[in-house]
């Protein structure tokens, strides 16, 4: 395959500078961000909170330069687990890919892709097994784009409360490109999916260490499969897929979480069972939500039936205000945001200046498809100095909307809550 | 119009050079930052079990940042978890001073029972 393996080994360093560095780091970043038009934050940009309100048992997080990214906050080394600073998402609704987050599960992820050796396998339960080259898997079918939201099932875990084990992750494991690739029917009708096909499992360059972890595969059902919708995608936002991200080709689910959208695609498989055994585990134990209507359990407590997570809830951001702005009475000013879901698209945007009290519609933006984050805008003047409790809330096309309380499940997955972001009126 | 052939062809040209002449054309490389993070040292028993066998499958860091103030039993659970789920080589006895270590450490001390401190 031409991969070589990251085994932890020392290499070039340049995530390792010195605190004063890093802080200097921050301030460019937040510097390329620019003050968008209307931007109301009266704070200064003296520093990056790499917490964004999470507490850590010996934080904090540094930002880090890791190749093709711009400083962004480390969750781990190794596996190299990165999250977008907040600010980013209100640059605008599609997020830059050195910009966007990255997650391995596993640390011997590639360093080295040879694109003229790499490989797709389709296998399993075809009429005729297949070996792709990258070149002829561009060539297979029309190329197919679609602007989707990746998401962590994770993302937002450090405000599980209770507090939960995982990856402590503030809002910023999200992200939204425009991808570009084959429609993976394409791909398995060029092979011939057989009778009796339930599902199709997908594996990366990316393996354990140690033989007793499971590997990280992902499974589709058929149907899922075999619909418009998921891609096998080289391009992202007109480049090639950053290397951390799934270089050179990605899995990408439209609506699904990111846990489904497998990086550096080796291996495809149609199998006429529900996915089982030792590397199933990110299907058969990992991403799991308790099986019930609300995904939850009351706090502490294990559910008894649990499924694999899928599609994105309804969800809506304030990207414009921070918590802890101080924001200026009687001028007019531009709040923004974002919002998205599984694939219904949004319907609306609801904005509360009064901590849930009253509500106005916002704006919403150019609509760049159901699966993409939907930008909004709301102009407002407040007239009241003192504290406020911002609030923003989301109803997609199917009537989802977002719940004025958090629910709690053990994985702390798929936070959806209402969000309020508490700023003074000077 | 001539002039976008002409250019289009050149590109392709230096494509074809490219793959024919030199194997490492199409081969991407990048280099990670290096693994700094070190557990906090301490004298219990623990300590020297979490250094040698969590740094197996992820950096520590991953331990610095979960959440504070997690109990002897909850940090005990969660190194159970990187057994039982992940395969980490670790026996009943080190997972038990594993979890004392990590508690008294970065979680809530106080619920580190008596005889484990």
């Amino acid at each position: 395959m031409g991969a070589r393996t990251d085994r932890g080994s020392g290499s070039a360093n340049p995530g390792a500078l010195p605190t004063r560095r890093r802080f200097l780091q921050g301030l460019g970043l937040l510097g390329s961000v620019g003050v968008p038009f209307g931007s109301i934050a009266a704070t200064a940009l003296e520093t990056v909170d790499t917490s964004e309100g999470v507490t850590f048992a010996a934080g904090p997080r540094p930002l880090v330069r890791y190749p093709g990214k711009r400083p962004l906050i480390r969750v781990s080394t190794r596996p190299p687990h990165l999250e977008t600073p907040f600010g980013v998402f209100n640059e605008g609704p599609i997020t830059a890919n050195d910009a966007f987050f990255v997650r391995y599960h596993l640390a011997n992820i590639p360093l080295s892709i040879d694109t003229d050796t790499y490989r797709v396998a389709v296998k399993g339960l075809v009429k005729t097994p297949l070996s792709l080259s990258l070149q002829e898997l561009k060539r297979l079918a029309d190329p197919v784009e679609v602007v989707a939201v990746n998401q962590c099932s994770g993302n937002s875990r450090g405000f599980s409360s209770p507090r939960v084990f995982g990856s402590q992750l503030a809002n910023g494991a999200m992200g939204n490109a425009r991808w570009l690739g084959v429609p993976l029917h394409k791909v398995l009708e060029k092979a011939g999916v057989a009778p009796g096909a339930r599902e199709v499992t997908f594996n990366g360059l990316d393996t354990p260490v140690l033989p007793t972890t499971p590997d990280f595969r992902k499974a589709l059902q058929i149907e899922h499969a075999l619909s418009p919708e998921p891609l096998l995608a080289w391009s992202m936002n007109g480049q090639d897929i950053p290397f951390l991200n799934g270089y050179p080709l990605k899995l990408v689910v439209p609506g699904y979480f990111g846990t489904y959208w497998v990086k550096h695609v080796t291996e495809i498989e149609v199998i006429d069972h529900t996915f089982e055994g030792h590397d199933a585990f990110f299907m058969t134990t990992g991403y799991r939500l308790p099986d019930n209507e609300c995904n939850c359990v009351a706090p502490g407590t294990a559910p008894e039936t649990t499924r694999p997570i899928t599609t994105l809830a309804v969800r809506s951001f304030l990207t414009s205000v921070r918590n802890g702005d101080v924001l200026k009475a009687g001028v007019d000013v531009e709040l923004k945001g974002i919002a998205f879901d599984g694939g219904a698209g949004i319907k609306s945007v609801e904005v509360s200046l009064d901590g849930g009290r009253s509500w106005r519609q916002a704006k919403l933006g150019r609509d760049l498809g159901r699966f993409s984050f939907q930008e909004w805008r709301l102009p407002v003047r407040f007239e009241h100095r003192g504290p406020a409790v911002l609030q923003v809330r989301a109803t997609n096309r199917k009537g989802d909307v977002q719940p004025e309380q958090a629910v709690w499940n053990p994985g702390g997955y798929r936070r959806h809550v209402i969000e309020s972001t508490h700023v003074t009126i000077s | 119009m001539i002039q976008h052939i002409i250019r289009t062809s050149c590109i392709v040209l230096a494509c074809s050079y490219a793959l024919s002449g030199h194997v490492d054309a199409a081969t991407r490389t990048i280099e990670l930052p290096a693994e700094t993070a070190q557990l906090k040292p301490s004298a219990l028993a623990g300590y020297a079990i979490a250094r040698a066998k969590c740094g197996i499958c992820h950096s520590l860091d991953y331990i610095l940042y979960q959440p504070p103030q997690m109990s002897q039993t909850q940090w005990t659970a969660e190194v159970q978890k990187m057994q039982r789920s992940y395969g980490a080589p670790l026996d009943a006895d080190e997972i038990r001073l594993v979890g004392i270590y990590l508690a008294t450490v970065y979680g809530a001390a106080s619920s580190v029972s008596a005889s484990d401190r």
